[in-house]
């Protein structure tokens, strides 16, 4: 695919001596010979060649990646899935005639040329997708990656794009209530901005975005259209991107949250009082998108009368009104008795209501001007799913490296702890480092409480939204380890599935179905291509393993910049849900005296791990290996467990290893209890692979002592290893600070301890007061913030 | 028979789901009243929500003071009806010259949300007097402005009123500081989260109470207040006198 260098903002009747026009729109030669096919043989017009230069973006055609969509697990009405793949949300059945509608998506390109607008129409879009089903949103997730902490640019990207989820989502009052923040040097000219939205809906409102019932009108409400956005999908979201690319500043929307707010309401009262039969947000492709895919849907066509679109401009060509994305517009199909009652709700809100067109039979989208001429006819299905597909070339690279972490030495240094090294600096080192520090700092921009729902929200694992009027949550989580997908795509996109469910199941919540946004590099090159079918077989194994649907999310490409591909980053949303919100299980210790287990156990591989990121490892031997089956039977566990009422808390082993799980069961544990504890570990390999090695399927839990032996036989009927490691402990009585003490016993321990004077082989001893201080402090200091 | 509290609802207006749902954990019956109305439908008490009514591009609140609605909430305070301003609703009274002192973008300049603790300075108020022995009350905020400002000598009139109704404070009760203290979420001046009219019948606060109304949403602190105020405007139905810092007490 020729990469645009332009936006797409000259008329494409200009014409010169310059690239033929279906080039300077990112249509490739063949592609164009497929257009023309489609047309019986006729040549495209310009604005017929607009419509399809947005309609066969990557980003609204999936042309390349759309055969390796068809490899995953869908689910079926047995697993409650009302809507899947295809429609703007995937949506399933919660019981009490309820159901949940989530997706992902991602709006990395806008972000990196304007990051506060860019994020805030992500947010804005993915909200949109959510209220067309017929539901209200309730949560959003944002998942954040940029490059060095330290770097000017990077600090300006993170405050601009936390400013645009926080000043949306704060203004449209729907809490973001969870998400992520990575730093890679992967993402130095490319940051990652994907965000999750959840929704509420009572199944009977279910809406689905078609255009039934020749005769019928096509309805445009909310925002007038402009010159913003123009060619977005094509222009930003489909071509390798050029760092400080200004130029295409005129090609990201900009986003009224206000505006948004009216259009979330006037939907559910139009969807609520049953008066459209259709109803589609504008995203990217805009008015040709909405049109052609709800007509596509329904098998019939779509006449549509420019003259009738609101413009919030004069002189805008036919090709603009027609794929501008201009946002916080929606379309609806309309039964033509009923609009005089759809008039008054969009009046009422003080939207902006007109008819566009009409509904017709014969599965062309017809875009007319006001004397009646017609200045386009294209076959709906031409543009959406009979849109070119391409068979992309996958070839693995010639040597496989991970990327080296932020601040990590240029030549490998030993791996911590040796002899001689304290673990417990260590320990401190990676809690305050800029991926593990609290992340307190930024969600504290995010209005995490608004609407009343909010049990959990963000900071401390998964995020937990009460279902008002009944005993159930809905339990949320987003993960993605691009760490371990540099290295192996399979193992990370397999990997990233199980944490995020893990992280649902741990409250003791049923993970009900994954979203995913997969973000990779030019699919035109065979690496980035093979990284990206290995992502979708990891994906769909690993969800398979786990016995749950993938009901949508998005593909974001191109993901590539003068400092190269991103990491392969499968980020995966999961929602779960919980029968009973009394019943849940957080991370945090709850009562000294209580034991602590580890569930599972760890296998050799540091390659991937925050600690080989911080001691700058050579990673020659691998990342730990995953078991689905494992993962699947831990799972099991702990949602057992937690209905059984045996469980004090629950937290996975993951990014630190599970020293630093230990230590955030410790930090998350009610402050002013001052909790710690006291454990021993036995050393099997190295101190470095049982204390920070990352091997995946593992727990901590809690539970008082007469609960012990119950969970010991259940782990052994899930066929799992548990082993006690000690207890929660109280503040000492001289007032000195909680500690965390880990004993380390074992072949593998080093003797360290013993050489300071230690009566134990080796042991981690350290502060809690000091580990809040450098996990509190870390990511302001990373960021060069100021915080109070 | 529950009394009938008004919800004022602003296109914008985002809280107000929070507030309908503290009302009725409160036992009251809430009434959603739209901004272009310029009745308030016989209600014995109005509620401003919070949110971004009108989407506060110029300036929280400040065209929301202009609303039909407003006209009659105004005349509905002035007959001393009890009203109460919820972080927005708080902006609007205050833009609507209904309570003193102004809210300033917060120290920072970033939007806040987290929890809080307050403290009531008396509790024989209308909106305090359920609240029982002074005791922090933990809460979130969730705003841009939120800083409490007015000058010195109306700071000193309204300490001297006894119009101060809530304040940041640690937790240990002690008042918060105002630059560098992080128990003041957004540097109000004298750590003031909650003021009142002279005439004791209109309220405003920043924090949340009507977000955290139930244990389950990690605090139910905010219920006293809410309950204060819904049973002060039953009261006032009932006796048809003004609610004020008398009929509070004699409410108790």
């Amino acid at each position: 695919m020729t990469m645009v260098e332009e936006p797409v903002t000259a008329a494409p009747s200009a014409t010169g001596t310059e690239e033929p026009l279906h080039r300077r729109l990112g249509v490739t030669d063949d592609e164009l010979d497929a257009i023309r096919a489609r047309l019986g043989g006729r040549d495209p017009n310009d604005l017929e060649l607009a419509m399809f230069s947005v309609m066969w973006s990557e980003h609204c055609s999936y042309k390349s990646s759309r055969p390796l969509l068809r490899t995953l697990p869908m689910g079926s009405a047995a697993d409650g899935v009302v809507a899947g793949p295809g429609e703007n949300a995937g949506v399933i059945a919660i019981g009490d005639g309820l159901a949940v509608a989530f997706k992902i998506e991602s709006h990395n390109h806008p972000s990196a040329v304007e990051p506060t607008q860019g994020a805030a129409t992500g947010v804005g879009g993915i909200l949109r997708d959510i209220f067309t089903m017929g539901a209200r949103p309730i949560a959003v997730l944002d998942a954040l990656r940029f490059g060095d902490p330290a770097d000017a640019r990077t600090r300006h990207l993170v405050e601009g794009v936390v400013k645009g989820v926080g000043g949306y989502g704060n203004c449209v009052g729907v809490p973001t209530v969870g998400g992520e923040l990575v730093f890679d040097p992967s993402y130095q000219g490319n940051p990652l901005v994907n965000v999750m939205a959840i929704g509420l809906l009572e199944i009977d409102d279910l809406t689905l975005a078609a255009a039934p019932g020749a005769g019928n009108l096509v309805v445009l409400f909310g925002s007038t259209t402009g010159r913003d956005g123009i060619g977005g999908a094509s222009v930003l979201a489909s071509a390798t991107f050029q760092d400080q690319d200004e130029s295409k500043r005129p090609s990201v929307q900009v986003g009224d949250p206000f505006a948004e707010k009216l259009l979330i309401e006037a939907s559910l009262e139009l969807i609520r009082g049953g008066l459209v039969a259709g109803l589609q947000d504008l995203g990217a492709g805009g008015i040709t998108c909405a049109t052609s895919e709800t007509a596509d849907r329904a098998g019939t066509g779509m006449r549509i009368e420019l003259g009738a679109i609101p413009r919030r401009e004069p002189g805008m060509e036919p090709f603009e009104v027609m794929i501008s994305e201009s946002q916080e517009r929606m379309l609806a199909v309309v039964e033509p008795a009923r609009w005089d009652a759809v008039r008054a709700v969009c009046e009422r809100w003080g939207l902006p209501v007109a008819v566009i067109g009409t509904v017709t039979d014969d599965g062309d989208v017809t875009v007319v001007d006001d004397t009646g001429v017609e200045l386009a006819r294209v076959p709906a299905a031409a543009l959406t799913s009979d849109a070119i597909v391409h068979q992309r070339v996958a070839a693995p690279p010639v040597r496989r490296r991970a990327a080296p972490a932020p601040g990590a030495p240029a030549t490998a240094s030993d791996g911590l702890p040796e002899r001689g090294m304290d673990p417990g600096a260590v320990l401190t080192a990676l809690l305050g480092s800029a991926n593990l520090a609290s992340r307190r700092p930024v969600f504290e921009q995010y209005d995490s409480t608004v609407q009343a729902n909010t049990v959990e929200g963000p900071g401390h694992g998964a995020a937990i939204v009460r279902i008002k009027g009944t005993t159930k949550a809905l339990v949320a989580a987003t993960d993605a380890n691009q760490a371990v997908g540099a290295l192996d795509p399979w193992l990370g996109a397999a990997l990233s599935v199980a944490e995020a469910t893990r992280n649902v199941s741990i409250t003791g919540a049923r993970p009900l179905g994954v979203t995913n946004c997969l973000n990779y590099g030019d699919p035109t090159r065979p690496e980035a291509f093979w990284q990206l079918s290995e992502g979708v077989r990891g994906l769909a194994e690993a969800c398979r393993a786990l016995g749950l649907p993938v009901t949508g999310g998005n593909v974001s490409l191109y993901n590539e910049s003068p400092t190269g591909a991103i990491a392969p980053t499968p980020e995966i949303g999961v929602v779960g849900l919980l029968e009973d919100v009394g019943t849940r299980v957080g991370p945090g210790f709850r009562s000294a005296g209580d034991r602590v287990l580890l569930v599972g156990s760890a296998t050799p591989g540091l390659a991937g791990s925050a600690y080989a990121a911080l001691a700058g490892l050579a990673v020659e031997d691998g990342p730990p290996s995953l078991d689905l089956d494992r993962e699947r039977r831990v799972q099991a566990f702990v949602r057992e467990a937690a209905a059984r009422g045996l469980l004090a808390s629950a937290q996975d082993v993951s990014g630190g290893g599970l020293a630093v799980a230990l230590a955030e069961c410790a930090l998350w544990a009610d402050r002013d209890r001052g909790l710690g504890a006291d454990l021993r570990v036995a050393v099997a390999s190295s101190p470095a692979v049982d204390l920070f090695g990352e091997s995946p399927s593992r727990l901590v839990v809690s539970a008082t002592p007469r609960h012990v032996p119950a969970l010991v036989l259940l782990a052994r009927q899930h066929g799992l290893p548990i082993e006690e490691l000690g207890e929660v402990s109280a503040r000492p009585d001289d007032g000195t600070p909680a500690r965390l003490v880990i004993e380390l016993h074992g072949s593998g321990a080093t003797g360290a301890a013993e050489d300071r004077g230690s009566r134990v082989a080796d042991a981690l001893i350290v502060s809690l007061d000091e580990l809040r201080h450098a996990w509190e402090g870390g990511l302001a200091r990373a960021l060069g913030w100021e915080m109070r | 028979m529950s009394v009938r509290i008004g919800v004022v609802l602003f296109p914008g207006s985002n809280r107000d789901i929070d507030a309908v749902n503290a009302l009725e954990v409160a036992g009251a019956e809430p009434v959603t009243l739209w901004h272009e109305d310029a009745s308030l439908d016989g209600v014995a008490g109005v509620l401003l929500p919070g949110g971004f009514a009108y989407g506060d591009y110029l300036r929280a609140g400040v065209i929301a003071r202009f609303s039909p609605v407003m006209r009659a909430v105004s005349a509905f305070a002035d007959d001393g009806g009890p009203v109460l301003g919820i972080c927005n609703g708080f902006q609007v009274l205050t833009e609507a010259h209904l309570l003193p002192g102004a809210l300033l973008r917060n120290r920072g300049l970033r939007f806040v949300s987290r929890e809080v603790e307050i403290a009531a300075e008396r509790t024989d108020t209308p909106f305090t007097h359920l609240l029982g022995a002074r005791r922090p009350l933990r809460m979130p905020v969730a705003h841009g402005e939120g800083a409490y400002f007015a000058d010195d000598a109306e700071l000193d009139a309204l300490e001297a009123n006894g119009q101060v109704l809530f304040r940041y404070v640690r937790s240990d009760g002690t008042a918060a500081g105002g630059e560098e203290d992080r128990a003041n979420p957004n540097g109000s001046l004298r750590a003031i989260a909650g003021v009142m009219n002279a005439a004791g019948n209109v309220a405003g606060l920043m924090p949340h109470p009507e977000t955290a109304v139930e244990a389950v949403l990690g605090s139910d602190d905010g219920l006293g207040i809410i309950a204060s105020f819904v049973a002060s405007a039953a009261e006032r139905e009932r006796s048809g006198s003004p609610a004020t810092v008398r009929s509070a007490v004699g409410a108790r």
